[in-house]
């Protein structure tokens, strides 16, 4: 079984965003692997423990993005491969959905490729549904587990917002992982060393064999939000119910229940 | 203005979801037609209402193979109807179903998606709209240079639109775009959770955090003799707890990522930037201090509460009111006096 996984770089969660001239800062917040593209790596490796496959782990993105790969290869992944090149700087969701799927192409042979739910920094989601549509595989997104991989059938739990749906689907597909599938296993001191080491080979454009594709969607701005403006008042009282009774009094006083 | 606008109208089981009929009157503004998209079986009910929130016509699909939502069987249909009839813009209710949807007839249809957006604007003939990036810390203006936009709208963004019962339209039915034996995926069963009111549509949320744990004074079953399993017991009765005051406010109930990786409750409740990004009129947070990944899921709601013992608490700052206490005193008396006042 060969499976892709599709990783990506971005500023920690914690990190104190600002714009300076249009352009994003993070300060001095490390950059991490995505939170969600942890849960695909853990995912992947599951998979391929269990059926005697093997895991190659891609990013779209500039020299940096090689940590968030080396993380996948110290949790696991057999291979890494950054895809980067000039003309893909301001890809959007579309054109960088042609690119994966262009390498899972190039890379041949794959039976599932394995994305997060999302990226916390782009904040779009689309990438698993519109790979697999550029590839022509069903999508099976938001999987919290997978009760069943054979003869090239796969078995999943979606966890939508109404619960969890049992669905199957034909290989090869592409599959978006949540948080419910497992925790993602801490990189060993081995796996950090031999990720530490490795030389990650980088796919241009010209690699995958296809030209730079049309992005539809453009950023003319990024602004950050309005200061909230809170009037803040403490609530004190003899005892519970006495502030409770207040506390009811003017939630119901703001007019929003 | 726009033309002819799109709306796809998401449900599950035939209920729809309150964000498609945000999506309708949303239409409304930009375009000087709206076309309501109906894909299931046994779901002309829903034309109704959609005429009745604004729509001027519906496509609706009925067929066996639109039973249960499919990915490739919706955006499918979805692609061909727009290919044939060239709408402007086409929007959706950013769920699950919606995202995927619109993900693959933008590539079908060789456009763009501007995802979860909370504002649409009309700039000179170009739509353009605000996608919050990094969980809401930034926000972006989008545009999408090619037709149809593909808008996905978060929900509760757009305001309430109100129905007209007195409104109707047009009914053409249109049939399934993909043979059932054509299809690659099956679903084979639904685990509803019944009754839950999910944190995206919710008006009110109640959250709790690592603080719901802090109940010394209750005691674990003796069969509970790890220490983590009897925290982890204390969690979940607070978490009841929790639950009867949502429900005396007819509201869903969240948590903190401590709470989730603590193992006190499903992830499916998450609130924060790696969980769901919500914006309710009331939020009450129970024991959070108020990390910046949870301050960025949050921060939007109407009127926020918060009780937690520690005055230094980070949740304080966005707090309209809050409790420096016990959230095991105050919870009760507060689910009490709510029931009171609201008659419940």
């Amino acid at each position: 079984m060969k499976i892709a996984v599709f990783v990506k770089q971005v500023p920690d969660s914690a990190a104190k965003l600002t714009v300076d001239n249009g352009v994003v800062n993070w300060g001095d917040a490390p950059l991490v692997i995505n939170p969600w593209d942890e849960y695909a790596v853990e995912a992947a490796l599951q998979l391929a423990e269990k059926h005697n496959g093997e895991v190659a782990a891609f990013s779209l993105g500039d020299e940096n993005a090689k940590e968030a790969l080396k993380h996948a290869l110290a949790m696991g992944a057999n291979s890494a491969t950054l895809i980067s090149d000039p003309a893909l700087a301001a890809a959007d969701a579309t054109a960088a959905a042609r690119v994966f799927a262009a390498a899972v192409q190039k890379l041949g042979g794959v039976d599932l490729a394995v994305f997060g739910r999302q990226a916390i920094d782009s904040d779009t989601g689309l990438a698993p549904a519109m790979t697999a549509r550029v590839l022509g595989w069903p999508v099976l997104s938001m999987i919290a587990a997978i009760p069943a991989l054979e003869a090239g059938t796969i078995k999943v739990e979606r966890a939508i917002e109404e619960g969890r749906q049992v669905v199957e689907g034909k290989l090869p597909a592409v599959l978006s992982i949540v948080k419910d599938f497992s925790e993602p296993r801490y990189p060993s001191f081995m796996g950090i060393r031999k990720a530490s080491k490795a030389e990650i080979p980088v796919w241009s454009l010209g690699d995958l064999g296809i030209g730079a594709p049309e992005s539809k969607v453009s950023w003319s701005e990024i602004t950050a939000p309005a200061q909230r403006e809170v009037t803040n008042e403490m609530i004190t009282g003899a005892n519970a119910d006495e502030i409770a009774a207040k506390l009811a009094d003017l939630i119901i006083a703001e007019g929003v229940l | 203005m726009a033309g002819n606008v799109w709306v796809y109208v998401d449900h599950f089981k035939g209920a729809a979801l309150p964000a498609s009929y945000e999506a309708i009157a949303a239409a409304k503004t930009i375009g000087s037609k709206v076309t309501a998209l109906i894909f299931g079986e046994g779901v002309d009910a829903l034309a109704q209402t959609a005429f009745h929130y604004g729509a001027d016509e519906v496509l609706l699909g009925e067929d066996a193979s639109l039973a249960d939502y499919r990915a490739e069987a919706y955006a499918s249909l979805l692609s061909k109807l727009a290919k044939e009839q060239q709408p402007d813009a086409v929007l959706f209710p950013t769920s699950t179903r919606g995202r995927e949807i619109a993900a693959m007839a933008a590539i079908d249809m060789d456009s763009g998606v501007l995802p979860d957006v909370t504002e649409i604007k009309d700039e000179g003939g170009t739509l353009a709209a605000i996608h919050p990036i990094y969980a809401g810390k930034l926000l972006s203006k989008v545009v999408v240079n090619a037709k149809p936009a593909l808008i996905t709208l978060r929900g509760r963004a757009f305001g309430k639109p109100a129905a007209d019962a007195s409104r109707s339209g047009t009914v053409t039915k249109v049939a399934a775009a993909v043979a059932e034996g054509d299809l690659q995926t099956k679903v084979v069963d639904y685990a509803t959770v019944e009754g839950r009111v999910s944190l995206g549509d919710a008006g009110v949320i109640i959250s709790g955090g690592r603080g719901v744990a802090n109940n010394p004074a209750l005691t674990p079953p003796a069969e509970i003799t790890d220490e983590k399993e009897k925290e982890i017991w204390r969690a979940q009765q607070g978490f009841v707890m929790i639950g009867e005051l949502a429900q005396a406010l007819n509201g869903a109930v969240g948590a903190s990522r401590a709470a989730v990786d603590a193992g006190y409750i499903p992830y499916a409740n998450q609130v924060g930037q790696t969980g769901k990004v919500v914006s309710p009129d009331l939020y009450i947070a129970l024991g959070i201090s108020g990390a910046i990944q949870h301050l960025a899921g949050m921060r939007t709601s109407k009127v926020i509460v918060a009780v937690n013992k520690d005055p230094d608490a980070p949740i304080f700052k966005l707090a309209r009111f809050g409790v420096v206490g016990d959230l095991y005193e105050i919870v009760p008396a507060l689910t009490k006096a709510f029931q009171e006042r609201l008659g419940k």
